[in-house]
């Protein structure tokens, strides 16, 4: 049976805009089909932006690559329409533990704390991932969404102007013309759109080579995140071992800088490898191998006048922490509602740079954990790997050294707290829900608050009642809870006080509260949250 | 009494900043920042009995 990955799930068919006398502008372009311009595809389309999603491809990512994907995502995905497939598939996981040479330094659970709808992390191949999102696509188009994936449509050169874009597509008929009055680019840490633009990608590289193998077996490991500093079968070097659905497993193997990749590659080695690890009573097949480098660097800027860049064209981290496909798809959240009220005319263009502010706040912070947990686990020094190794030693016996113990800062989500969206905040209410959070999930009048923050503003009012000021072109909808009747959500949205008033952005992220209402204070933070102030 | 429950807020931040003052030095320079280190927190924690805990600790 052919495997998703081998299957086109948007084969080439030829578009109105190849056979038209002039050129047509489209609202919104996406270059790459990949998970970050599947999700702003579906987030546009669901507010009825016509969007056309472009790819040199027309298949499924090849390989499981990103196969972590984090709470806040799946948040996401869930506004999106998706979220519930995928956590059906994936491996849900919260224990992690942690191997210095041939003993268990120690182990840690994600899982905080009850009340929320999804779980800290799941596994899942890339593929399904966004196979999923191709579905979820597909179910759009059904319903007459304005939604197009086109498949072997490959950028070859593009005009960057003041009002739009220009751009020229190769297909398996040739060349055609097509404007877009804005751009995203999803295309990858090689981005070709950022090439043709002559922009910059500077940041650190990391001289160090893994080796990822996804191995098909039949094993009784546990659904854990296991990680070895210096294990016996992988001297001086690090790996990985993680489950994902359908029995298979990653694996991550540290190979150092000076290697081979060509040999490295070869089955024969790889398997040799693997049975120095599994032992040789374990039967596998390989699925999948690749040799990865990485850098940790962003472009200077995300947006460049009409083009903005999302997800790994933007922003590159290590891969410990999950911190790549996750910051995209909360790049993709960030953006798509600017995007909206933009091309709406209610906002002004100038919204769209708070995309920058707050998104490479996001990718800084990316960036910063990723390189500490990469020097961690590739020391740079003779006197880091002392420290690194008395880490390990100490942590074993002493609580105090866990903490200090990097083999990865999962991905968790990002608060933008100084974002010139946020009206300041002077309550005493919970910091957790602070202006700049993603609201948190609870449980609340029968069901998850989170499903109850679809897409639009919405204004929250916790034990008061107060009418929804209507403020230019603004669709606000107001969900009002009871207190005394669901503890989880008052412990985190009221916590000591009687009373609050939320307002939340179409991203869910809270961008101003209060405890008492007044009707000019709302009407002049939902201002200030569109960039009009 | 020693602390061996975690004390320092930013264990990150602390253990990159740690790292970092060795940017650029041999080992023999790294070997002598690390015992100045030493003596400094030595100094400020004062109390022998927790020195002498705190040796023991990391002789273990």
């Amino acid at each position: 049976m052919a495997k998703i990955f081998e299957i086109p799930l948007y084969p080439y068919t030829r578009n109105p805009d190849q056979d038209s006398p002039k050129t047509n502008r489209h609202p919104v372009i996406i270059v790459g089909a990949g998970p970050v311009g599947l999700a702003a595809a579906i987030d546009l389309a669901q507010q009825d932006i016509p969007v056309v999603v472009v790819d040199d491809n027309d298949r499924v990512s090849f390989g499981s690559r990103a196969i972590c994907f984090a709470k806040r995502p799946l948040e996401i995905l869930d506004r999106l329409g998706c979220g519930e497939p995928m956590v059906e598939k994936g491996v849900t996981w919260n224990i992690g533990k942690v191997f210095f040479d041939d003993r268990q330094t120690y182990e840690f659970n994600l899982l905080a704390e009850d009340g929320h709808k999804r779980p800290a992390f799941i596994n899942l191949q890339q593929y399904y991932f966004e196979a999923y999102l191709m579905d979820r696509v597909r179910v759009l188009e059904a319903e007459g969404k304005p939604i197009e994936i086109r498949g072997k449509n490959k950028v070859v050169s593009i005009e960057n102007n003041d009002d739009h874009v220009s751009l020229q597509i190769d297909t398996p008929d040739g060349v055609y013309q097509v404007e877009a009055e804005w751009l995203i680019s999803c295309d990858g840490a090689g981005s070709p759109v950022r090439q043709m633009l002559g922009l910059d990608f500077v940041g650190r590289v990391f001289e160090d080579n893994f080796l990822i193998a996804d191995v098909v077996m039949d094993a009784d490991f546990p659904t854990e995140r296991w990680f070895w500093f210096n294990p016996p079968f992988n001297r001086d070097q690090s790996a990985l071992l993680h489950k994902q659905p359908d029995g298979v497993w990653r694996i991550d193997l540290q190979l150092g800088w000076d290697i081979d990749k060509a040999e490295e590659k070869k089955p024969e080695n790889v398997i040799r490898r693997l049975k120095q690890m599994l032992g040789d009573e374990i039967s596998f097949d390989l699925e999948w191998v690749s040799i990865y480098t990485f850098q940790c660097r962003r472009m200077e800027k995300f947006r460049h006048n009409r083009v903005l860049f999302a997800g790994d064209a933007a922003h590159q981290v290590s891969p410990f922490g999950a911190r790549g496909a996750n910051s995209g798809i909360q790049d993709s959240d960030n953006l798509c509602w600017k995007l909206k009220l933009v091309l709406d005319g209610i906002a002004p263009e100038t919204l769209l740079d708070t995309y920058d502010d707050e998104r490479i706040y996001g990718a800084d912070e990316n960036i910063l954990n990723s390189s500490r947990s990469t020097d961690f686990i590739t020391p740079k020094s003779a006197v880091s790997r002392q420290f690194r190794d008395a880490v390990l030693h100490l942590a074993e016996k002493h609580e105090f050294a866990r903490p200090m113990v990097n083999s990865g800062r999962l991905s968790v989500p990002c608060i933008y707290s100084e974002s010139r969206l946020n009206t300041p905040d002077s309550t005493k209410l919970p910091t957790s829900t602070r202006p700049g959070a993603p609201a948190v999930d609870a449980p609340v009048n029968e069901g998850w608050l989170l499903d109850q923050l679809n897409g639009d503003f919405k204004l929250l009012f916790v034990g008061i009642n107060g009418e929804s000021p209507s403020v230019a072109g603004i669709h606000l909808d107001v969900i009002e809870v009871q207190p005394g009747q669901n503890p989880v959500f008052e412990d985190r949205y009221l916590g000591d006080e009687d009373t609050a008033i939320y307002l939340i952005r179409p991203d869910q992220h809270i961008a101003a509260r209060w405890t008492s209402y007044d009707e000019t204070e709302i009407r002049n933070a939902i201002l200030r949250a569109i960039g009009q102030e | 009494m020693l602390i061996t429950t975690p004390n320092i807020h930013d264990a990150d931040g602390f253990y990159s900043e740690l790292l970092d003052m060795h940017d650029g030095l041999s080992e023999n320079e790294s070997k002598a920042l690390n015992a100045r280190l030493i003596l400094v927190l030595a100094n400020h924690i004062g109390d022998r009995e927790v020195l002498a805990e705190a040796m023991r600790t990391a002789l273990d």
